[in-house]
């Protein structure tokens, strides 16, 4: 087990250095970062003055070393748009993102599961019918569409709830409600699935016909191992869940870390987008490293792969 | 569970055969109608459209359906038929997600047959890049290729082949592994036939069947890729005829005028439905064993 983690652990680290060397080729080949701070009206002197103070004048391996020593240590530079430090417009975006994406992540989680065995253990009832129909649509409709929608309908026509920014309880429905769906889907549809594969295997038939009830059978036999597999899929959902939310902020205008990024990315603010790239990253990798090491204590049998 | 069918391996036969087995495969027809449906409107797009999807026309402005017969679903902002605009859209659609996922397919398929066959370090490597290829968020590697390359269709395209040539790498991989130890690989090993013609011609046809089942599940997943792409703004222009640029054209209006966001978002869901449904249909028919892995 520590083995695993260990490995594990390099491996989030070596993924990370990868990142870091792209995210600092990308800035470097596509173009003068210099050339496009100063902007065209300059003297020679001054583009060179720059140059020396950004360490652009030294060799790219040196640049790239002390790269890597400012964003371990969390500087990532001047936002060239905002005009302040990278870092502290970072912190300030992030609870929000985190307060959106993590709300969405438990609440699909908490009602996909047991929507998803509910629907298998209620097999071809009406409520397996609407179950299945949440989840095929929910992975069909895209979900900056569905937000338009919403705002349409709960904001336009109904008046009922906020459609724009952040702010008290009300502002939070309708955004954790659109990426909620998209994850949700997902969960019904395997937890689903896997129960139902469950339900049809050599010992929960053995327990039945041993006589064992019901309700123990299901509850107690079936639903254990069809939860397996459902951790595996958090780590999946949390990829699906960073590329809906950038969507969905966007069209929420909820100022967190997914607007920041396309606001960096229109506006070519590079220390913004190493900032927010590099840390939707790093939040990313470790939390798939934290499912699988979670994964590896629940299924004993991924420690030796 | 429904039994393997080969549908490829086996001849067509009369008719009258080929009407049967037809039946006995329960057609999707609803799903393929709709496929059809888009791939004629992308082919046929000059002959359907009524208009020019990207003719300003400002006198004929903010039309809503249904209240001209020359504009049927109505028209946006600029006097911009929708309804020419959606047939286009679909010609984007289809071209952009077609050529990424085939150009996925393509790179993954050699680097799974390769990996496959050599094992070893080359396999390790490739496996521990898929693994951090399926893991990536899109819309980072998307942000990423933005960064290099600029927007454009070329960088969506690329951002989108990011995410989609490992699937296809990891399913071609396991087949190979499966047959690699088989007497008639063997036999070609022993024979002296040279390894890329031994994984053309004796490996690759035994990957066919998965090749299609994994294609036709990611076409809808691409596809949304690409619409949200192009609503983020990061593939094409504003105004191009595309359904995610549409969506996105019609958001800060979607108050007054409804239509403009509701029709193309409405095209996009129903065409990946359409496809997810394709995708489940063909896979429990050529290849049960991959269910769970959908």
């Amino acid at each position: 087990m520590q083995r695993y983690i260990i490995v594990r652990t390099f491996q989030a680290i070596v993924t990370l250095w990868i990142l870091s060397v792209v995210v600092f080729g990308s800035v470097h080949l596509t173009g003068d970062p210099a050339a496009y701070m100063i902007g065209p009206e300059t003297t020679d002197e001054a583009y060179e003055q720059l140059k020396k103070n950004l360490g652009l004048d030294k060799p790219l391996p040196v640049q790239y070393w002390n790269f890597l020593k400012d964003i371990v240590r969390g500087d990532f530079g001047t936002s060239t748009y905002l005009g302040r430090s990278a870092r502290e417009v970072l912190i300030e975006r992030f609870p929000a993102t985190l307060q959106l994406a993590g709300a969405a992540f438990l609440l699909s989680m908490l009602i996909g599961i047991p929507l998803g065995i509910l629907s298998a253990v209620k097999r071809d009832s009406a409520f397996d019918s609407i179950g299945k129909l949440l989840a095929v649509v929910g992975l069909a409709a895209p979900p900056f569409w569905i937000a338009i929608m919403l705002i349409l309908l709960f904001g336009a026509i109904l008046g009922w709830l906020p459609t724009y920014g952040r702010g008290g309880i009300s502002h939070f429905i309708l955004p954790t409600f659109v990426l909620t769906w998209a994850g949700m889907a997902g969960y019904v549809r395997l937890a689903r699935s896997s129960m139902l594969e469950v339900l049809d295997s050599e010992y929960v038939r053995f327990a039945r016909v041993k006589g064992v009830s019901e309700q123990l059978v299901i509850w107690k036999h079936a639903l254990r191992n069809a939860l397996v597999p459902m951790l595996t899929f958090a780590g999946l959902t949390l990829a699906g869940l960073l590329n809906g939310s950038v969507a969905v902020e966007v069209v929420f205008a909820w100022p967190g870390l997914g607007r920041l990024m396309l606001q960096g990315i229109t506006s070519r603010d590079f220390p913004i987008i190493q900032a927010t790239v590099l840390a939707a990253s790093f939040f990313y990798i470790a939390t798939s490293l934290i499912v699988d090491i979670l994964y590896a204590y629940v299924n004993p049998r991924v420690r030796y792969d | 569970m429904a039994q393997p069918t080969t549908l490829i391996t086996r001849g067509l036969g009369s008719p009258v055969q080929m009407l049967r087995r037809a039946r006995q495969l329960r057609l999707p027809w609803l799903p393929i109608g709709i496929m059809s449906a888009l791939l004629i409107c992308a082919i046929f797009a000059p002959l359907l459209a009524p208009h020019d999807p990207r003719e300003i026309n400002l006198l004929d402005s903010r039309i809503a359906p249904g209240d001209s017969w020359t504009y049927p679903l109505g028209t946006d902002i600029m006097g911009r038929d929708i309804l020419s605009r959606l047939i286009y859209g679909a010609q984007t659609t289809a071209k952009i997600s077609l050529l990424a996922l085939a150009v996925g397919m393509v790179i993954g398929t050699v680097l799974g047959l390769v990996s496959g066959y050599e094992g070893g370090a080359l396999d390790a490597v490739i496996m521990r890049l898929v693994d951090a290829a399926l893991g990536f968020p899109t819309i980072l590697a998307a942000l990423i290729v933005v960064v290099v390359l600029g927007t454009g269709i070329e960088a969506i395209i690329l951002a989108m082949v990011i995410t989609v040539w490992a699937r296809f790498a990891r399913m071609v991989r396991g087949d190979v592994i499966a047959v690699r130890d088989q007497d008639f690989v063997i036999q070609a090993k022993i024979t002296g036939v040279s390894t890329p013609k031994i994984l053309w011609r004796h490996i690759f046809p035994n990957t066919v069947n998965t090749l299609m089942v994994v294609s036709s599940l990611m076409v809808g997943q691409v596809i949304l890729l690409e619409a949200g792409l192009s609503f983020l703004g990061m593939g094409l222009e504003p105004g191009a005829p595309a359904w995610g640029v549409m969506v996105a054209d019609g958001k800060a209006v979607i108050t007054n005028m409804w239509w403009l966001s509701l029709f193309p978002g409405l095209s996009i869901t129903i065409v990946v439905l359409a496809l997810n449904f394709f995708g489940d249909w063909l896979r429990d028919t050529l290849d049960p064993k991959l269910r769970r892995s959908g």
